[in-house]
C-alpha cells in the first residue's frame, strides 16, 4: 500500500520539515503520495511534482483550507486515505495539531514523534521527555505517524515529475474561524534546522541582554533559542523555546548560556552534535552533556566570545 | 457554563525516571507521582473562570488505575467542584482515553472541556484532538490566553512560527500550555474541604470502551549516554577547540 504525505507549507512555499517527513514516508513504503491542502497554492503544488521521492500530489483548493485548520483538513484527509496504509505528517506544532484528529475519525491510536522507521509497522520513539526509547508496533490497519523532523534527513527537491491530480474539497467546519497569525519575521536561519544555535535562559536577565546572543548569532549565522524559563519571564517570544514542551533541535553546535540543564530543556537539545555550556555555577546539570564546559559569568564571557569570534576570519555567512 | 477538565497521573516532572531492566518499561514503585504539569494549568484555568462568575461548575475526570484518584482529590482541593474517576489498569491510549471523556461528556454535557496539551510521560499530544474529532466540536490547541466572549472563545495558540488567534464557538476542547496561567497551591483548609467532595467512580468497561492498546509496546530503552566532555579554562581556548577540533565553526 502507499503513504499518504501531508503537506505543510505557507500556500507560495513547502515548509521544510515536509521535507524530512517525505524521506521517513519513503522509508515506509517507496509510493509516496503528497496531499497538498490550501488556497492559490499551485506553486507549491508544482514544486512538490518535482521531488523525487514523490510518485503522486494530491492538490486540493478551497477558501477555508487558507489558514490550516485541522477542523477543516481532517474530514478531507480521511475521505481520501482509504487507498492508504499509512498517513504521516512531521510532529512539529502543524502535525500535532492535525494528526489526531484525523486518527481518531479513522479509529487509529497515532505513533506521534517517531525518530526511527524499523518497519513499515514498528517505529522508534521517545518517551519521557527523550530519557527512554520505546520500540512499538502498530496492529491497526491504517498507522498515523508523526515524525520528528530532526531525526530525518531532508529529501532531494529535485529530480521528479511526478503527476498531480486535483481533488475535490470537503465541506467548511463553521465553529472555528481562524483570526490572525503573528509570525515573528527573522532574517536568521530557522531554528529546526540552523547549522549553529545559541540559546539563553534565566541566567541572562533580562530581554535586553539578548542583544548578547544576537549579536554572537549574527557573527556565527546562528538561530536564538531560549529556555522555557526565558520565554515565561518574558526575555523572548515563544517561538524560541527549545526543550520538551518547545522545539527540538539538532544542530552542528547548541551554545547553552545560563541554562541550568533541566530534563525538560535536555530533551530538545541533547541530540546536538557539539554542545557548549557558559553557566557559572559549575555544578549545573548542563555541564553533564557539554562537550565544551566554560565556568564563567556570561556577561564577561559573551563579550570575549564575540571579540575572540571577530578575530577568526573564517566564518561565511 | 460547565467546565469538565480532564488530568492524568504522571512521574513527577522532578524525577529522573529509569528504565526497567527486562526492557519492559519504565520503574514506577516508590516513585512520586503527581499531576500532569499542564493539566495543573487546565484546572486553574477552569477555576479562574468559575470564580469569575462566567462557570458554575468544574468538574475534574481521570481515567487510570486506583490510585488516579489522588489527582482528581488534588484537582478538587485547588477548586473544583467534583470529581469522576473513570477506573482502568495499564496503559490507556489516548484514542481510549477520548472515547471514555466523549462518554462522559455525552453524559456531563459541558460547555468547555480544559485539557493539558501533552502527557509528559507517553509525551503524545493527542488526546485532546482526538476528542474533539470523536465529538465533532472545534479544538483549541496549545492555547497560552483564553477569553470567553458570549458563546465564544477567543484563544491565543502557540505555534511554531509564532503565535495564532482563533475564535471558535461553544461547546469546545482546550488543550492549554504551561503559560496559560499560574497554577495556584492547594491551601491546607482547601485540602481538608477537598475530601468531602464526591468523586463519582466506574470502569472503563462500564462506559462500553475496550481499553485494550492498539499500539504494542515492544520494548524500552535507555537512550544512549553522551560522553562527557572537559572544561575549558578560558574562551579563547573554547574558540580555538571549536574552530579546530570540533570544527563547527
Ligand atoms: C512539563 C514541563 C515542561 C517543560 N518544558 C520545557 C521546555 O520545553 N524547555 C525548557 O527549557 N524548559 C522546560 N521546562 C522547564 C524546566 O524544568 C526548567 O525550569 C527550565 O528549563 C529552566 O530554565 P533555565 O535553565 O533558563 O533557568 P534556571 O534553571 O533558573 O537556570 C539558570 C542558570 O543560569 C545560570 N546563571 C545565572 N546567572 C548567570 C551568569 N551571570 N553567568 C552564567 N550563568 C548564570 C545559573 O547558574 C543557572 O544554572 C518544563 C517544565 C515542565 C514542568
Ligand atoms: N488517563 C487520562 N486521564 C485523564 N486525562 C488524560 C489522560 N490521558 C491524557 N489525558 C488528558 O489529555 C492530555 C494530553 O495527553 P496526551 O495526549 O497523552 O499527551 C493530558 O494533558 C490530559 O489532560
Amino acid at each position: 500500500m502507499s503513504v499518504l504525505l501531508i503537506v505543510e507549507h505557507n500556500n507560495k512555499e513547502i515548509k521544510s520539515f515536509t521535507l524530512n517527513a517525505i524521506t521517513a514516508s519513503s522509508q515506509i513504503d517507496t509510493d509516496v503520495h503528497a496531499l497538498l491542502i490550501g488556497k492559490n497554492c499551485s506553486d507549491v503544488a508544482k514544486s512538490l511534482s518535482e521531488i523525487s521521492l514523490v510518485k503522486k500530489v494530491l492538490h486540493v483548493e478551497a477558501d477555508h483550507y487558507e489558514n490550516f485548520l485541522a477542523e477543516n483538513f481532517a474530514p478531507l484527509v480521511v475521505k481520501i486515505s482509504k487507498n492508504y496504509s499509512h498517513v504521516v505528517s512531521s510532529a512539529n506544532t502543524f502535525g500535532k495539531n492535525l494528526m489526531p484528529r484525523i486518527a481518531a475519525l479513522l479509529d487509529t491510536s497515532q505513533v506521534s514523534d517517531i525518530t526511527k522507521v524499523i518497519s513499515p509497522d514498528r517505529f522508534l520513539r521517545p518517551i519521557y521527555a527523550g530519557n527512554a526509547f520505546a520500540t512499538v508496533k502498530s496492529t491497526d490497519t491504517k498507522k498515523c505517524v508523526t515524525i520528528r523532523p530532526t531525526s530525518f534527513e531532508p529529501c532531494e527537491v529535485s529530480g521528479g515529475s511526478a503527476p498531480i491530480e486535483k481533488i475535490e474539497p470537503t465541506e467548511e467546519f463553521t465553529s472555528s474561524k481562524f483570526i490572525k497569525r503573528e509570525e515573528v519575521k527573522s532574517d536568521r536561519p530557522e531554528l529546526g534546522t540552523a547549522r549553529i544555535v545559541i540559546s539563553g535562559g534565566r541566567g541572562m536577565q533580562s530581554g535586553d541582554n539578548f542583544k548578547l546572543i544576537s549579536d554572537i548569532a549574527d557573527k556565527l549565522n546562528a538561530a536564538i533559542g531560549a529556555s522555557r524559563a526565558a520565554v515565561d519571564a518574558g526575555y523572548i517570544s515563544n517561538e524560541h523555546q527549545v526543550g520538551q514542551t518547545g522545539k527540538v533541535v539538532v544542530p552542528d553546535l547548541y551554545i547553552a548560556v545560563g541554562i541550568s540543564g533541566a530534563i525538560q530543556h535536555l530533551a530538545g537539545m541533547k541530540e546536538s552534535k557539539i554542545i557548549v555550556a557558559i553557566n557559572k555555577d559549575g555544578e549545573a546539570p548542563i555541564f553533564s552533556v557539554a562537550d565544551y564546559g566554560l565556568e564563567a559569568d556570561l556577561f564577561e564571557a559573551l563579550p570575549q566570545f564575540l571579540e575572540e569570534l571577530n578575530k577568526l576570519n573564517t566564518i561565511q555567512k | 457554563m460547565k467546565i469538565l477538565v480532564a488530568v492524568k497521573r504522571v512521574i513527577d516532572y522532578n524525577v529522573q525516571i529509569r528504565v526497567k531492566e527486562d526492557g519492559s518499561g519504565i520503574v514506577t514503585d516508590n516513585v512520586k507521582m503527581s499531576t500532569n504539569p499542564p493539566d495543573d494549568n487546565a484546572i486553574e484555568e477552569a477555576v479562574k473562570i468559575k470564580e469569575s462568575g462566567k462557570a458554575t461548575e468544574v468538574v475534574a475526570v481521570t481515567v487510570g488505575e486506583e490510585k488516579a484518584q489522588e489527582t482528581v482529590r488534588k484537582a478538587l482541593a485547588v477548586g473544583a467542584d467534583r470529581g469522576i474517576h473513570i477506573k482502568a489498569e495499564g496503559i490507556v491510549e489516548p484514542l481510549a482515553v477520548a472515547k471514555i471523556l466523549q462518554k462522559i461528556i455525552e453524559k456531563e454535557k459541558p460547555d468547555l472541556v480544559f485539557m493539558g496539551k501533552q502527557a509528559i510521560d507517553d509525551d503524545c499530544n493527542q488526546t485532546g484532538q482526538m476528542l474533539s474529532a470523536l465529538l465533532n466540536w472545534p479544538q483549541a490547541t496549545f492555547a497560552s490566553k483564553i477569553e470567553i466572549k458570549d458563546k465564544k472563545l477567543e484563544v491565543i495558540r502557540e505555534i511554531d512560527e509564532g503565535l495564532e488567534t482563533i475564535e471558535v464557538n461553544l461547546p469546545a476542547i482546550v488543550t492549554c500550555d504551561l503559560r496559560l496561567n499560574e497554577p495556584r497551591y492547594a491551601s491546607l483548609p482547601n485540602i481538608m474541604k477537598a475530601k468531602k467532595k464526591p468523586i463519582e467512580q466506574m470502569s472503563a468497561l462500564d462506559l462500553g470502551v475496550d481499553t485494550t492498546p492498539r499500539v504494542q509496546l515492544i520494548k524500552v530503552e535507555e537512550p544512549p549516554t553522551r560522553k562527557a566532555g572537559i572544561k575549558v579554562s578560558s574562551v579563547a581556548e573554547l574558540v580555538q577547540k571549536l574552530k579546530n577540533e570540533a570544527k563547527v565553526i
